[in-house]
């Protein structure tokens, strides 16, 4: 019963990373209707941007995450600004050609400079070990990852939902048109956007390297669990996205638990099976445009 | 003239043999017996020519968008490879053809998952579909091998005359032969009534359903025939290399065929063929270069054409082509020029 809880605890805690991951990706790719497959290798400069800070400057764990974000958010907004913002009105198979031209771009890069083999970022030992909750063993490192990423999920339904940035982006998303007739500045609030989900992702492979692995193939391995959480979950809200995420890490660490010998293919025959019953999503809203 | 009748003389003009074209296969013919020590890189470009061949079918006359065509040649390469490895069918044309089959049953089945949905779910699909047989071969490591591939494989002589040497000479001109009788059959289709339908399909699915075009069967038809050539790739890989592991499913595989396919141009069917001349040129290139960091200059082709846009480059190249036809033949350029953009 106990393993069976901290499976579940496990399985949350590794959705919940993959959709901070992911859910800037649900943005570029649900609503912005771009096709980014290189997504992952902004997760990717994050995580190393924090092995570089902690292992080798010597900073303390939880000062490097958020230069983790800010570090991604600056490599994405650099890139929207000089690249991704001419492919917006171009053909899916020009934007696909584009980003797994980046990923094959940076996974070389990442191997000349950082090496191929997989790094490890230096855990504070306040993180390390399991405590004992009701008699369930709960790992301290997922614990802390199941509360960030738990606040930030509430932190972006509540951005979307009360500020002004959000009307604006949900106008923006719902009719580009009308939005500019109505003096939104619709690339400025998709820049903004690309870009704070591009530091999300890379705040997400920051926490993610103790789990998931760091290595310079990340954008590749884990490309289809982003485009699954976003394909699956739909575009229409973040709940979407967020529930995808939480289903795939549970279904994911019960297989491999479970049944190891078909954990992968169990993930993508739900896949396919959910996508041809639903082409737009689990949650999704209307025919995509 | 009647409108019909008009339309189909139109037909018969754009399906004629070009000099160009004759050219172009003169040239490859030369370049057999020209360069004796390259056979094995030269069977490489076949190879890779057939399998681009394959997604110009589906992509630049259909319109479909596949992120794991590299299944189809791996069904079609373990395929062949057990034919061979448990002696099922010894002769190599016949288990060649029986590897296409298979990957075009293969490719039937799934059709049916490809044509429903828009661009992203055919993308989610065809992906999933690589990564799911990738994860089969290795479960299934008792018949594939797993991680260390199918070993021992002993090719029978084709046709019991010709036994394959270590040179790669009966090897390449196979591959050759093959790839020669398989273009002249898409060629002929794509220039079929049948083919015409597609191009109708891939410019306006809605219109062409409204004049009258089956647009999902007419679909199911060229992603079969497409995984049929495909398998076919995959067993020449096989064939002559006496090799199958689990990379023949890669995703990188699937990725650099597209890359193949856009630097020779979609919707022409030599396109293929060109860009695995340019592709392999290239990634010798870069591999002299930077051995282990080659990826990242393929990457930057790719990000540059789609950058610069691929029907400008396609201008680019034809230019002096052109120009030299339009001097000495005082008409209109004849080399074929790549239909601009796929949506």
């Amino acid at each position: 019963m106990a393993s069976i809880l901290t499976n579940l605890f496990d399985g949350v805690a590794y959705g919940m990373l993959l959709f901070v991951l992911a859910c800037g990706l649900a943005v570029t790719l649900g609503l912005m209707n771009f096709v980014n497959l290189a997504h992952g290798a902004f997760a990717m400069a994050g995580g190393y941007i924090c092995a570089v800070l902690v292992n080798q400057s010597g900073w303390p764990f939880f000062a490097a995450l958020p230069l983790a974000f800010l570090g991604s958010a600056a490599i994405g907004i650099a890139l929207e600004r000089t690249l991704y913002r001419h492919l917006y009105s171009r053909s899916h198979l020009d934007q696909v050609l584009f980003s797994i031209g980046l990923v094959f771009m940076s996974v070389a890069a990442v191997d000349y400079i950082m090496g191929s083999s997989r790094v490890f970022i230096k855990l504070p030992a306040a993180l390390e070990g399991q405590i004992d909750l009701f008699g369930v063993g709960i790992g301290r490192y997922r614990l802390m990852i199941v509360v960030i990423c738990g606040l930030l999920t509430l932190a972006l339904q509540l951005i979307l939902a009360k500020t002004r940035f959000g009307s604006r982006l949900r106008a923006a998303v719902d009719d580009p048109r009308a939005a500019i007739g109505l003096g939104i500045n619709v690339p400025q609030v998709f820049a903004f956007t690309f870009a704070f989900g591009c530091g999300l992702a890379g705040l997400g492979g920051a926490l993610s390297a103790e789990i998931l692995g760091l290595d310079p193939y990340f954008p590749l391995k884990f490309m289809i669990y982003f485009l699954i959480v976003v394909t699956v979950g739909g575009s229409s809200s973040i709940t979407g996205p967020f529930l995808a995420s939480l289903l795939l890490g549970i279904a994911d660490v019960a297989g491999k638990y479970y049944v190891p010998k078909v954990g992968p293919f169990v993930i993508y025959t739900v896949m396919i099976v959910i996508l041809l019953c639903r082409p737009n999503g689990l949650f999704g809203r209307t025919a995509a445009r | 003239m009647s409108a019909l009748s008009d339309v189909s003389t139109h037909a018969m003009a754009g399906a004629r043999w070009r000099i160009s074209e004759v050219a172009f296969w003169v040239l490859v013919l030369a370049c057999a017996f020209l360069f004796p020590s390259r056979y094995l890189i030269m069977t490489d470009i076949v190879r890779l020519g057939l399998f681009a061949l394959s997604l110009d079918l589906i992509l630049g006359y259909a319109g479909i968008v596949s992120l794991g065509h590299a299944a189809f040649f791996g069904v079609g390469a373990y395929s062949a490879g057990l034919l061979a490895l448990h002696g099922i069918i010894n002769e190599p044309v016949i288990a060649l053809v029986a590897a296409g089959l298979v990957a075009a049953v293969l490719g039937f089945l799934t059709s049916f998952l490809v044509i429903r949905g828009v661009d992203l779910t055919r993308l989610m699909v065809t992906l999933g579909i690589a990564l799911l047989l990738e994860a089969l071969a290795e479960r299934f490591s008792d018949i594939t091998g797993g991680t260390d591939g199918l070993q021992g494989i002993e090719m029978q002589p084709i046709l019991g005359l010709f036994a394959f040497d270590m040179f790669g000479k009966t090897g390449f001109f196979y591959s050759l032969i093959v790839l020669f009788v398989l273009f002249l059959l898409a060629r002929r289709v794509v220039h079929s009534p049948f083919g015409l339908s597609l191009r109708a399909i891939k410019n306006n699915p809605l219109r062409a359903a409204a004049i009258g075009v089956p647009v999902n069967s007419r679909l199911i038809a060229v992603y079969t025939l497409a995984a049929f050539y495909a398998g076919i790739a995959g067993a020449l890989f096989t064939q002559t290399t006496a090799l199958a592991s689990l990379d023949v499913f890669s995703f990188e595989r699937s990725a650099d065929l597209m890359l193949v396919l856009v630097i020779g141009g979609t919707g022409y069917l030599y396109g293929g063929l060109i860009g695995a001349v340019v592709f392999k040129m290239l990634q010798e290139l870069f591999q002299s270069i930077t051995p282990q960091y080659w990826l990242f200059w393929i990457g930057l082709v790719l990000v540059v054409i789609v950058m610069v846009g691929r029907a400008r480059i396609h201008r680019w190249v034809l230019f002096v082509p052109n120009l030299v036809i339009r001097q000495f033949a005082g008409r209109k350029a004849a080399v074929a020029v790549p239909e601009s953009d796929v949506s």
